[in-house]
């Protein structure tokens, strides 16, 4: 026994030297991987310190409650896209979150898996999620005009468009969560006379919910920076109108942001670097949502 | 009938889990199997008049895999039935076929009757969701729900829309019932995930029985459990008899020789064609008598731990 006990401490001793290795070579690859992550930070921090300091001036009230203005580029404001990109993603949430979670449990509980069809849904799934921003414009605009909306620019265009943009990603990440939930769950659930509508609604929905807040506040972070699918859609880039409804027209901070930057003078430039560090707020705060819930909520079985 | 006679010559019953403890600790104290069944006097039919529940000529199929071969099994009303034999010979899947869990598995495939007061369960038309009111199920690793110990026992009342007057009387019921309720009070709204495995044993236990059915399948439900807790679990498997008819598969033969009063045990046989390991009923009988004069070689191969 002592002597196990003692072959057993050399052994992890022998093993923790391993982590001290000095050797040349692997000096030489720990000294890269470094790089590689040094690289990747260090590009991520320049721009935003340079965006940052760019738009410092403009770090003000006006920059989030005014609209846009050519007649005093100074003052100009983002209120339009703000509001617009905040709608936009609402009516996306409301669209996607609900269609996404009824598609990942319909596939992951009750589809059969053997069917050819479902093998197919399955497949595409991956491929849809991989298919480019534009396209889902495209789809948009299909999708609304058989809607018999001929307006271009809606907010619910942009949201029809968002909503297939994500759908792939809420759906892949639901279905994630779902598998996650142990089938001795289910099977306690259904050995007590339980149907699968019951033990789906009250075990494995509840104990998914924190993987699938997570991977829905992922993909509408996603959304809400997207500019090439409102293009599409006929968005307007400057508006100076605050979005009513779904039926209004809107315009998104993304695209705001994007034709500021085109305006020649410099006060529209500062503007726009500013606008760059409250969209990026924006999306850091969806994350740290989405980090928040999964640390708070997620259970290790 | 059966019933009276089973409870009264149910000593054990009624002493309290402490002692008991001790005496039923599995492990290597235990003489041959023969004595550890002896020790439960229990006078018992040899034939089974009434049994709740009968299978005939059961045969089982996950795909092409013919997993078991014609069995014919009677479960007699408030006893302890066993099922024993080696890894793979197809406990689980005849257990889970008793009500109806083997539909959930993908595949799956059942032949022959499995009859339930007289009525077979796999006719056209019944209710698999219903049959699992009547049969109960307690499974190997603990599973409570990540929930309240309380809404760990309602959920069975509550997802089957069970008339109850009173949801805590009912819940105080089944917790003591499960030998758990003095352990448990006190922290009813707590979640499951607090209690010990042999705890949440028995809460699954809780939770089985507040559906009130008449049989309960333990498939190993102690094979998780410390010995002390199993010892517990025992116990309580034996006060369950006064009111629930029990069928337990076990990969401990000291635990089927002390409590069960049958004891069926099957084996694996490779199929000539295709090598495939078909499980068969061998022999079903009296545990004492099973345990101390097997009639079948491959029994009294497997009980001595001679098997191959
Ligand atoms: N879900 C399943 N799909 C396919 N085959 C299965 C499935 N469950 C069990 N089997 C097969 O059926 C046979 C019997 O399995 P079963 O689990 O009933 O055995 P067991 O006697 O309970 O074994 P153990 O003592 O190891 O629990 C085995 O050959 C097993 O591989
Ligand atoms: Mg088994």
């Amino acid at each position: 026994m002592a002597a196990y006990a003692e072959t057993a401490a050399k052994t992890v001793l022998a093993t923790a030297g391993r982590d001290r290795d000095r050797s040349v070579k692997s000096l030489v690859f720990l000294g890269l991987l470094w790089f590689s992550l040094f690289f990747g930070v260090l590009v991520l921090v320049a721009l935003i310190v340079s965006t940052a300091l760019e738009g410092a001036p403009r770090f003000d009230s006006d920059l989030i409650t005014r609209y846009s203005s050519t007649l005093s580029p100074e003052r100009t404001g983002f209120r339009a896209g703000i509001l617009g990109s905040l709608m936009v993603i609402l009516a996306t949430a409301a669209m996607a979150v609900p269609i996404g979670i009824a598609a990942a449990l319909h596939l992951e509980e009750f589809a059969n898996k053997e069917r050819w069809y479902n093998k197919f849904i399955e497949v595409n799934l991956q491929n849809l999620a991989a298919v480019p921003s534009v396209v889902y414009g495209l789809l948009a605009v299909a999708f609304v005009t058989l809607m018999g909306i001929h307006q271009r620019g809606l907010v619910i265009s942009g949201a029809v468009a968002l909503s297939l943009l994500i759908l792939p990603v809420i759906i892949i990440t639901t279905r994630e969560a779902v598998r996650a939930v142990p089938r001795e769950i289910r099977d306690g659930s259904m050995a007590l006379g339980a149907t699968r509508w019951q033990t789906t609604w009250k075990q494995t929905l509840p104990s998914a919910v924190p993987g699938i807040a997570t991977g829905t506040i992922l993909g509408l972070s996603r959304a809400i920076g997207e500019a090439a699918p409102l293009l599409i859609i006929g968005t307007a880039t400057a508006i100076r109108f605050d979005p009513n409804g779904l039926m209004s027209q809107f315009t998104a901070l993304p695209l705001e942001i994007y034709s500021t930057t085109s305006q020649s003078r410099e006060d529209f430039r500062v503007a726009a670097a500013a606008a760059i560090i409250v969209l990026l707020v924006m999306i850091l705060a969806l994350n740290g949502l989405a980090i928040f819930i999964r640390n708070k909520f997620q259970r290790s079985w | 009938m059966v019933k009276g006679t089973n409870m009264s010559t149910h000593s054990v019953t009624a002493s309290s889990p402490g002692t008991e403890a001790n005496r039923h600790t599995a492990g290597g104290s235990v003489g041959s199997l023969s004595d550890v069944a002896q020790e439960i006097e229990r006078h018992l039919p040899d034939k089974l008049m009434d049994p709740i529940m009968e299978t005939s000529l059961l045969n089982i199929y996950y795909g092409d895999f013919h997993a078991v071969h014609d069995v014919n099994l009677a479960f007699g009303r408030n006893e302890i039935t066993a099922l024993i034999g080696p890894s793979g010979c197809g406990k689980s899947t005849v257990l889970r076929s008793l009500n109806r869990m083997n539909d959930l598995v993908p595949g799956a495939r059942v032949e022959g009757a499995v009859n339930y007061q007289g009525q077979n369960i796999y006719a056209r038309g019944v209710d698999p969701i219903a049959v699992r009111t009547h049969v109960g199920m307690v499974f190997q690793k603990p599973n409570p729900f990540p929930k309240s110990i309380y809404d760990n026992v309602a959920y069975g009342p509550r997802v089957t829309g069970m008339k109850v007057d009173d949801m805590d009387d009912l819940v105080e019921g089944a917790l003591r019932g499960a030998a758990l309720w003095d352990e448990v009070k006190d922290k009813l709204k707590q979640s499951a995930y607090g209690l010990s495995g042999g705890q949440q044993q028995r809460l699954c236990i809780a939770r089985t029985i507040a559906t009130k059915p008449n049989v309960i399948l333990m498939d190993e439900p102690c094979s998780a459990l410390d010995p002390i807790a199993t010892a517990r679990v025992e116990d309580l498997m034996l006060q369950l008899t006064q009111d629930y008819t029990i069928v337990i598969v076990t990969h401990n033969m000291q635990q089927a020789a002390r409590v069960s009063d049958r004891t069926a045990f099957f084996t694996a046989r490779p199929d000539e064609t295709t090598g495939n390991r078909t499980g068969l009923l061998v022999e079903y009988n009296l545990t004492k008598q099973l345990f101390s004069q097997p009639s079948d070689q491959r029994t009294e191969d497997y009980i001595s731990g001679r098997f191959g």
